[in-house]
């Protein structure tokens, strides 16, 4: 088969080309995945270190992570769509980007939550006994002693975390957001050069995937202690 | 300054209820150095860990410059932070440099500012010799080091009293000498310390007194020339001919 690249340059009859279509898709796709990372990341933070907490602090945690962990993210994405707006009126005034990114940033904050917990869980316990009997109160050992060496630990699984955020962010087509995915989509429908553009838009996934994944190896490299064995 | 009285602490296990202190009372005056000894498992470890709230108990009161520590209005880091403790594995923080190390406390605990936190940082790196090595981290060091920069930080606090849990016992034989060389230096300049050590050569050489446990029993408390010369208990004339063979 021969590929037709030209088609990226057609006009979609809306007064521009689908290349510019597709570059303005593939900006929404990283604004819904970096809006909903930063929501992920901070709601991660704060219950994986709940989940480290005695008494019924670590059982609110648990109920958040097992909650948003067990539901398909699909399912999540239409329960704020149609189901949580019928209970709360609020809800109707949010956009479905705002939507897409709470569903999808609380859906990924479950699993940060267990590589936080799991970093700070892998501490030797004298690290906090140490902390505390320096006299810091409890908020300070974990900021200043087990939450940066835990956040070391966690930094590489937390980078697949950042790619599959880009990649779950597929699912806001579901909701009408203008992403690669929805313009893969009707961009195939309106030209049937499926294959070009699916094409197209995987290379995007794949480049935005890879270059998360580049980033974060550095930021792992230069918060490498020195003489550290790992 | 250091007064405990009929302490107790209780393991609720599956099995039922696990004692691992029975009724230790004991004290401690001010410039005293006390050596804690005995077999592993009396729990001289977890008694050291109750004076500074770090392990929590059920019975009896302890008592630190008449600041009770078992009493839940106790502020009980404020407490901490007056007493210096040393623990077996270092337990510095790996993602400071040593002198971030000796800081942290002095600035968020005790408010000093960033300069004289420093200053005293860097003058007590002096006195345990490891000025040189200020902005390593801890990984860089060796074992005898890291446990050197350990008492340095403990002592930036200015405590009333330092706790030594088994300082050396993680060490490497040629390491040992040089943190007990420290800790003789900080017994002569009159510090209150509670040792708990099988190092008995250190103990002859600064310990006025010497508490020897087993099964949780304070089983013998006695001037330290008594202790090695003539045991009272039969467990501790046997555990001393073990060690001192």
């Amino acid at each position: 088969m021969t590929f037709e690249w030209q088609v990226l340059l057609q006009d979609t009859g809306a007064g521009e080309r689908y290349l510019d279509w597709l570059l303005s898709a593939w900006g929404w796709t990283l604004a819904v995945s970096a809006c909903a990372w930063v929501l992920a990341c901070a709601c991660g933070a704060l219950i994986g270190v709940l989940r480290t907490l005695p008494g019924w602090w670590r059982s609110l945690g648990t109920l958040w992570v097992e909650g948003f962990r067990n539901i398909p993210l699909l399912v999540q994405l239409f329960l704020w769509y149609h189901v949580l707006p019928a209970l709360m009126p609020a809800l109707r005034e949010l956009s479905g980007f705002m939507l897409v990114v709470l569903a999808l940033g609380l859906f990924t904050s479950a699993r940060v939550a267990e590589q936080v917990r799991a970093g700070i869980e892998s501490l030797p316990r004298g690290q906090r006994l140490a902390a505390q009997a320096l006299g810091l109160r409890l908020p300070q050992v974990y900021r200043h002693v087990l939450l940066p060496q835990a956040l070391r630990l966690a930094l590489p699984p937390l980078t697949s975390e950042a790619m599959s955020i880009i990649k779950n962010s597929s699912v806001a087509f579901a909701v009408s957001v203008s992403e690669l995915t929805l313009f893969a989509m009707q961009a195939q429908e309106e030209t049937s050069r499926g294959v070009e553009i699916y094409l197209a838009v995987t290379a995007l996934y794949v480049i935005s995937a890879f270059v998360i994944n580049r980033l974060l190896l550095t930021l792992e490299q230069r918060l490498r202690l020195p003489g550290a064995t790992a | 300054m250091i007064e405990l009285r009929h302490v107790g602490k209780t393991y609720t296990t599956p099995t039922g209820p696990l004692p691992v202190l029975i009724d230790c009372s004991t004290s401690v005056a001010r410039g005293e150095v006390v050596v804690v000894c005995g077999p592993s498992g009396s729990g001289k470890s977890t008694l050291i860990k109750c004076i500074n709230g770090l392990e929590p108990f059920q019975q009896g009161e302890i008592l630190v410059d008449g600041i009770s520590v078992g009493d839940p209005a106790t502020n009980l880091p404020r407490l901490r932070a007056r007493i210096g403790m040393v623990f077996q594995h270092f337990e510095l923080f790996p993602h400071l440099s040593v002198t971030a190390n000796l800081m942290l406390a002095q600035q968020q605990v005790l408010g000093r500012s960033a300069e004289a936190a420093r200053e005293r940082a860097l003058a007590l790196l002096q006195r345990v010799d490891l000025y040189a090595h200020r902005d390593k981290h801890p990984a860089q060091l060796s074992g005898g080091q890291q446990q050197r920069v350990a008492i340095a930080r403990a002592l930036c606090m200015d405590p009333i009293a330092m706790l030594f849990d088994e300082p050396t016992s993680a060490l490497d034989p040629e390491m040992i000498g040089e943190v007990l060389d420290v800790m003789v230096q900080l017994a002569h300049d009159g510090m209150t310390m509670i040792c708990v050590t099988h190092e008995m050569g250190f103990a002859r050489k600064v310990a006025q007194r010497v508490v020897f446990m087993d099964g949780g029993r304070i089983v013998e408390d006695a001037a330290s020339e008594q202790f090695f010369g003539q045991p009272a208990s039969a467990r501790a004339q046997q555990f001393l001919s073990r060690i001192l063979r």
